[in-house]
């Protein structure tokens, strides 16, 4: 608590600048990440990751230092030419995008490793450090290092908000963004060359090996709160951000951690919640919903054949006890007595000693399924030119779907019909 | 005789992977095989603080079954939380992983296991290893006997499920007709990768395993009409990069893995540029012609 305490009053300048470091890189990924989500690209983020190992390697071997300038130049060429490399792979050959992925990712990642031990290997006491871009050490990042990072995560962001609108036209609709004339070629270049940029950042604060999950994992939480892409997209930046200050402070409290993975663990956690627990969306809420479908359209057609029995046997306040029900119409014994149980709840049906009995409210509704149902039968035989003997599963599932305006609509088409089509009555 | 080792031990885990990996390609799961060696890792570490040796045959079992574990989620995400099948795995492997790390940074002390072996193993040490009998007699490295052990269970494994393996990953559709489940195989296939990814581990590490999982097989991919020439091209490639992939590690003083995988990328970009009927320096006409007989590249083949 003490830590923490310390930690958030920001009284050691080093907290500070880790801090606001931290927050930009796993921000502006999120950011920019957002987008390759959304044109389905998600993976391409993990190839660019560990393609760039290399180029630091490389410019670290060429430069003899680790000035972030050449790594982050570095950095960038070798991210751009996997990403190239897995464009070409799946447009000239039979291969297809994924294998392409999988390949250029451990390509360059093999690559990267043989130099990175070769150079270690060679006793250069400059090279310390190189391995924190494995798995990230975001309380590394101050002076000269988080002034160039910091720019050029500011940089991402703002191009971002710069071309928000088309770059969301080419994430949902390409073809259209060039019909009205966009430079759709420039604007995927553009997406390409941030995500690259924001992969060269993020590696810092999170390493080459989980960076492609600052660029998924946000957007894809986000995506569970809303349906609005700037909305989406500043979540995923929260979301982000939040991740990146805990790793922050993970990196400041335990400093043999890798900071990395504990950001990386934190947005996981913030995802998963979201894909059980977000409204409307999420797995918890569509779970309820689709059971509460499934209840609904339970009942109603136990309405319906409770009229069809009343029907048949001309006597529609017949009382009737469960195992009637179960041997006359096939029903499921609990998914039945939780929908009589429903149904008397709502008033359709009454229940004395084990008996059940429609209302005249049951009676009327069970009445209306049994019309649609018949009504759909003979609007399918009549316009589709369907068989009648092909009609009666589609029935069965529209009769729950069809809204009291479609009702009125088809009764006028079809001028009130006496008979389906197997010469049922249709009820009014 | 330790190059004899490292190269033998090194082919014997890149054959396993390699045919594993033609499957994997076939049925576009290639990525799906990057998410599993990752996602094992917490397995191996929960496995070993169990156990508190990193060779036993109950952590082979236990990472095989996240593996499996690792499958299913990311049908879940994508099947229940209806998320796009390429953010389902991304989320999926990068969290399982970041979980192993942390385990392994958490109890440093206890699990023979650091962040950099889990990157790229250390197969340099397999002849180090050995497998000494109670009456003292030496017996070779353990990690061949592994590799030997876990290529003869692929080969067992592929050989019986050839039939359902192939008619799952080219028509699942007629599979699932004749009453071949489609879903069982895959999670059959989904437990041999997981296997053969714990057990190569310690060798080749966490990610090195994917190039062996992907490159080999796609090589051979751009030069075959048939899964079996395919599967005999991996072969030849897996033994090939090894022992090239070594002798480059040794001249130049690196990581032996990350040497095989370098090999094996260029081996992989002289077909691509040179192979026939597949170089790009081939005329753009025949390539317009590869992609339109390809639906039935594999259909002729005898099944039997």
């Amino acid at each position: 608590m003490e830590v923490l305490i310390e930690f958030f009053s920001f009284q050691d300048p080093n907290v500070v600048s880790v801090v606001v470091g931290a927050i930009l890189l796993t921000a502006s990924s999120a950011v920019v990440g957002t987008f390759t989500f959304l044109k389905k690209k998600a993976l391409v983020g993990d190839a660019v990751a560990h393609a760039v190992l290399p180029g630091i390697c490389l410019a670290f071997l060429l430069s003899g230092n680790k000035n972030p300038f050449f790594l982050i130049v570095g950095a960038f060429i070798t991210g751009w030419i996997s990403l190239v490399l897995v464009d070409t792979i799946t447009a000239r050959s039979k291969l297809k995008e994924d294998t392409a992925i999988a390949l250029i990712l451990s390509v360059f990642f093999g690559l990267g490793i043989l130099m990175l031990t070769y150079i270690q290997h060679t006793g250069n006491a400059a090279q310390t450090g190189l391995q924190s871009f494995l798995f990230g050490k975001a309380a590394a990042l101050v002076g000269q290092d988080l002034w160039v990072f910091g720019i050029v995560a500011v940089i991402l962001i703002v191009t971002v908000v710069l071309f928000f609108k088309e770059l969301t036209l080419i994430a949902f609709d390409e073809h259209f963004a060039h019909a009205i004339g966009l430079p759709v070629r420039g604007l995927n270049l553009l997406l390409t060359s941030l995500t690259v940029m924001a992969v060269v950042t993020g590696i810092q604060a999170v390493g080459v090996v989980l960076m492609a999950a600052m660029l998924i994992t946000p957007a894809a939480a986000a995506r569970f709160w809303t349906d609005d892409v700037r909305l989406m997209t500043f979540l995923a930046a929260l979301m982000g951000a939040f991740s990146g200050l805990s790793g922050a402070f993970v990196s400041y409290t335990a400093p043999t951690m890798p900071t990395g993975p504990w950001i990386v663990m934190i947005i996981s956690m913030i995802a998963i919640f979201s894909f059980f627990f977000a409204p409307a969306r999420g797995i918890i809420s569509n779970t309820v919903r689709q059971r509460n479908q499934q209840a609904q359209i339970m009942q109603e057609n136990l309405l319906k054949e409770l009229y069809r029995l009343g029907e048949k046997e001309e006597n529609h306040f017949q009382e009737r006890s469960v195992q009637e029900l179960i041997e006359k119409r096939h029903f499921p014994k609990r998914p039945l007595k939780a929908a009589l149980r429903q149904l008397k709840r709502r008033g359709y049906l009454t229940h004395h000693h084990g008996l059940w009995q429609l209302t005249q409210n049951g009676k009327a509704k069970g009445r209306r399924v049994v019309k649609l149902h018949r009504l759909w039968e003979l609007y399918l035989s009549k316009y589709m030119k369907i068989e009648p003997d092909h009609v009666h599963e589609d029935a069965e599932t529209i009769e729950h779907v069809i809204t009291p305006e479609l009702e009125a609509q088809l009764e006028a088409l079809l001028d009130y019909p006496e008979v389906d089509p197997h010469d049922s009555k249709i009820p009014y | 005789m330790d190059a004899f080792y490292i190269i033998l031990t090194a082919s014997l885990f890149s054959i396993s992977c390699g045919l594993l990996g033609s499957f994997l390609i076939l049925r576009k799961m290639a990525m799906v095989g990057d998410a599993i060696s990752h996602a094992v890792l917490p397995g191996i570490v929960i496995a070993f603080l169990m156990t508190g040796t990193r060779d036993s045959f109950d952590m082979i079992v236990g990472a095989a079954m996240l593996g499996v574990f690792t499958t299913f989620l990311i049908e879940f995400f994508h099947k229940r939380a209806r998320l796009q099948t390429d953010a389902a795995i991304g989320v999926t492997f990068t969290w399982l992983f970041a979980l192993g790390i942390i385990l392994i940074s958490l109890y440093a002390g206890q699990v023979d296991l650091d962040q950099e072996c889990v990157l790229y193993g250390e197969i340099a040490y397999v002849p180090l290893d050995l497998w000494i009998t109670q009456t003292g007699l030496i017996m070779g490295p353990k990690a061949i006997y592994v590799a030997l052990f876990i290529l003869l269970v692929n080969i067992g494994f592929l050989m019986i499920g050839y039939r359902n393996l192939y008619m799952t990953t080219f028509d699942p559709a007629f599979a699932a007709s004749i009453g071949i489940s489609v879903s069982l195989w895959n999670y059959l296939l989904m437990g041999a990768v997981s296997m053969t990814t714990v057990a190569a581990f310690d060798s080749v590490g966490a990610i090195l395993v994917v190039a062996l999982f992907v490159v080999p097989p796609a090589t051979a991919y751009l030069l075959s009409h048939q899964l079996k020439t395919m599967m005999w091209l991996t072969v030849g490639f897996s033994i090939f990069i090894s022992i090239v992939g070594y002798y480059l590690a040794v001249a130049i003083d690196g990581s032996i893995a990350g040497a095989i995988v370098t090999i094996a990328g260029i081996l992989f970009a002289v077909v691509f540029l040179f192979a026939p009927g597949q170089g790009i320096f081939r005329s753009k006409t025949k390539q317009t012609q590869d992609a339109t007989i390809e639906p039935n590249l594999f259909e002729r083949e005898n099944l039997t």
